[in-house]
């Protein structure tokens, strides 16, 4: 075979492709120029900051580093790039917060099965998915029970725990909560009672129209008001009540998108055979309009799970929170890059695992469609 | 008899929907009674009167940033329209320059050049999943640790930007500068009925005009015109070094530049999603049409695939900018001085007023999202398909 036949990277084909893609006219050519030039000065730029004139465990002189003095670029100025070690040497702060490090194991159990509880709802075609989706039922309880503590556990109170723990916590059971919740609101907007009606309206255009910051604030602050004396959910609690009824109102509207995606002959047809509201809603339109929604529902989900970052503005220390605390430590100060790019980098993988999917759902639903 | 009426309330559609209502009604009424009940025992055990005359106390605290005139014997409810001021004005400043931005790289998105394209995409996907807050926060970091005062990067001979924010000339006007202003109105009004009757006599005769050049023409000329006339009622007072820091000018804090960034640069990425995805919307025939039957490059776009392409993109871009209003509210954790930050934030620790503090800030964010709506509704229904669709 002589390499001028095969598929790839054939020098034929790149002269072309680059010919078509970077200088396809004059014009092409200097924007390609500039952007080479952009992307070797930042990239370079980059590159030597967070690796090659980075310290990460030892600095340049092989010491260990414990303190921020011990950073290279705090000894030579201007010469070393990133200080990693604050990473290092606070890694359990950021994944557990508070939590006590003989106790870790116990939050490590739960983020490797966390994605066993996922996977059943992700993937449709899974073998053995309705195993997978019992024990996604199963999982908040178990999760609570490992993570809180009860009979032959210790008890770990909510406000040790922080970092990616806290921040998953409230993605996650912030979802978990809301979906339930808004089927109901999306159904409540469709449904011909006015009363039932008005008041979903109502409830979802009145979260949708306020920002998260002032429903957090009142439920820190408001929800003490409203419970007797006896009742104080503690502080993760009322973060979490502020984030599940937010993100329901979100999440109904993309249902209700859904729904309104279905055809009216759709409902005639079931009701023509004899099925009440409930059978209708539950076997012929839900699975339907889902379906058609689940894209937008992902996407509400990654903009939560981007929001959950703002607990730190009522005292709870989320990742960036954590994040904070970390560089407010005397030892560590002034470390501010390294923190907020590594913290940016763990919602980035996330947020973008969470879009990827999506898209591969939108692909999914567009070759089933056609 | 009975049994029929039970029969009613479970098979009859209206009794069922009449008798679900009632109760939803009931559950609420009595979630209502209980919950005032005990939060009006709560607050009184507390100390807590009810009430809005702390509107009218004085506010005890200073405001960094404030369009009006404030200092800290002034009222809460002073406070609350310099705090509310600050939100708008940060909620204008940040859409108008997250369009620019996102109708930029929207269009960079759809570059035939792979390298741009592919810059693009990664600014996009960088900055739409990672949250706002640690964006507002990082970006106002980098400018807090800009060189200091004396060793201002200086910009244009006028501009210094420094770790306490950006100092620039600012406009004194003089008597007479109005009748400019007033001119630049006027020809606004009088370019955009011309545009109309320029428009008409083109459909009846067939002759094309000039009418953008005619109308820049008219808008940027007249106003220079009164402006030589009026013996260039315009002055700039420089900033000036003096001591430590600079002295006259104006200062735009790093505060108020942390929040533009973050919030422009976040939101732009949204938009040039939709801005992306409304342009690919036109079909590929529009075009070729539009080519057939001889239109200029420029042309096509401005008059075939723009008109188009704003249908899609309207509804989105009112979500963007209704979204970037509500984010302008993390200004509390940079401390910019906006409405959650000084009324919703010190106001409510100074006075303990926690339910009408909130009460009013969720309003007045509430008013601001349908005000929003309502006139991007309006706009939208302007440039939707008219007739017989």
């Amino acid at each position: 075979m002589t390499p001028n036949t095969s598929p790839y990277l054939s020098p034929n084909k790149m002269l072309n492709w680059s010919k078509k893609n970077l200088f396809s006219s004059w014009v092409n050519t200097i924007m390609t120029v500039i952007a080479l030039i952009f992307l070797y000065e930042v990239g370079t730029f980059f590159l030597n900051w967070a690796i090659f004139k980075a310290d990460f465990i030892n600095n340049f002189r092989g010491e260990t580093i414990t303190d921020r003095t011990f950073c290279s670029k705090n000894i030579e100025v201007g010469q070393h790039g990133a200080c990693w070690a604050i990473i290092f040497v606070r890694f359990h702060q950021f994944m557990y917060g508070f939590y006590p490090v003989e106790e870790a194991w116990r939050v490590n159990l739960v983020y490797a099965f966390l994605p066993f509880a996922l996977i059943g709802v992700l993937f449709d075609k899974l073998p053995l998915r309705r195993v997978f989706l019992y024990f996604t039922f199963a999982f908040p309880f178990i999760a609570y029970f490992m993570l809180y503590g009860g009979p032959g556990l210790s008890v770990v109170a909510t406000n040790k725990w922080g970092g990616l723990l806290v921040t998953l916590f409230l993605g996650v059971t912030g979802i978990a909560m809301a979906f339930p919740l808004s089927i109901l609101l999306a159904l409540g907007r469709r449904s011909n009672m006015p009363i039932v009606k008005s008041i979903c309206v109502v409830f979802i255009e009145f979260i949708r129209g306020v920002p998260l910051i002032t429903l957090l604030f009142t439920a820190n602050v408001m929800l003490p008001l409203f419970l007797p004396e006896g009742v104080k959910p503690d502080n993760l609690l009322r973060a979490l009540v502020a984030v599940t009824l937010f993100q329901s109102a979100y999440m109904a509207e993309a249902i209700r998108g859904g729904l309104q995606a279905i055809p009216k002959g759709q409902i005639e047809a079931a009701q023509s055979l004899g099925l009440n509201y409930w059978q209708t809603t539950r076997k012929i339109i839900l699975p339907q309009a889902l379906k058609i929604a689940i894209p937008p529902i992902v996407n509400t989900c990654i903009g939560l799970f981007k929001d959950t970052s703002l607990v730190l503005i009522i005292g709870l220390f989320d990742l960036l929170g954590i994040g904070r605390a970390a560089l407010s430590d005397i030892t560590w100060t002034k470390l501010y890059y390294e923190v907020y790019v590594f913290v940016s980098l763990i919602f980035f993988i996330f947020c973008f695992g969470m879009s990827r999917y999506s898209l591969y759902l939108e692909k999914k639903l567009k070759t089933d469609n056609s | 008899m009975e049994q029929n009426f039970i029969r009613k309330l479970i098979f009859d559609e209206k009794t069922r929907a009449l008798l679900i209502q009632t109760l939803v009604i009931g559950i609420f009424a009595v979630l209502i009674y209980l919950v005032t009940k005990q939060t009006a025992y709560n607050l009184e055990k507390r100390g807590i009167g009810t009430g809005f005359e702390f509107l009218n106390i004085a506010a005890g605290y200073d405001i960094s940033i404030s369009l009006i005139p404030y200092d800290s014997n002034d009222t809460h409810l002073r406070a609350y329209f310099v705090g509310l001021l600050n939100t708008l004005m940060i909620a204008v400043c940040g859409c108008f320059l997250a369009t620019i931005m996102g109708f930029l790289v929207g269009i960079i998105r759809l570059s035939s050049n792979w390298l741009f394209r592919n810059i693009a995409y990664v600014y996009v996907e960088f900055t739409r999943n990672v949250p706002v807050l640690l964006q507002i926060i990082l970006y106002y970091t980098i400018l807090l640790h800009l060189p200091k005062v004396k060793q201002s990067i200086i910009i244009f001979d006028s501009f210094y930007l420094s770790n306490r924010g950006l100092f620039s000339p600012a406009p004194i006007f003089k008597d007479g500068f109005s009748v400019v202003i007033g001119s630049l109105i006027v020809m606004i009004i009088f370019t955009f009925f011309l545009k109309k009757f320029l428009k008409k006599k083109q459909e009846l005769t067939g002759k094309q005009y000039p009418i953008f050049l005619i109308n820049s023409a008219l808008i940027i000329f007249t106003p220079i015109f009164f402006y030589y006339l009026m013996g260039m009622p315009l002055e700039f007072d420089h900033p000036v070094m003096k001591g430590f820091n600079f002295k006259g000018g104006m200062v735009i804090r790093p505060e108020f530049l942390g929040m533009l960034f973050g919030l422009s640069i976040y939101t732009a990425a949204f938009i040039s999603e939709t801005v992306r995805s409304g342009i690919i919307s036109v079909s590929k025939g529009q075009r070729e049409a539009a080519q057939a039957i001889g239109l200029k490059a420029n042309f096509i776009m401005r008059l075939i695939i723009i008109p188009q392409a704003l249908r899609v993109i309207i509804p989105p871009l009112t979500s963007q900018y209704l979204n970037l209003t509500k984010n302008s509210s993390l200004g509390i954790a940079i401390g910019y001085a906006d409405l959650v930050h000084g009324f919703g934030g010190i106001s409510l620790n100074q006075t303990g007023k926690a339910i009408e503090i909130m009460l009013i800030v969720m309003s007045t964010y509430l008013t601001i999202s349908l005000t929003i709506s309502f006139f991007m509704n309006l706009y939208n229904k302007a440039v939707q398909f008219k007739g017989n669709i």
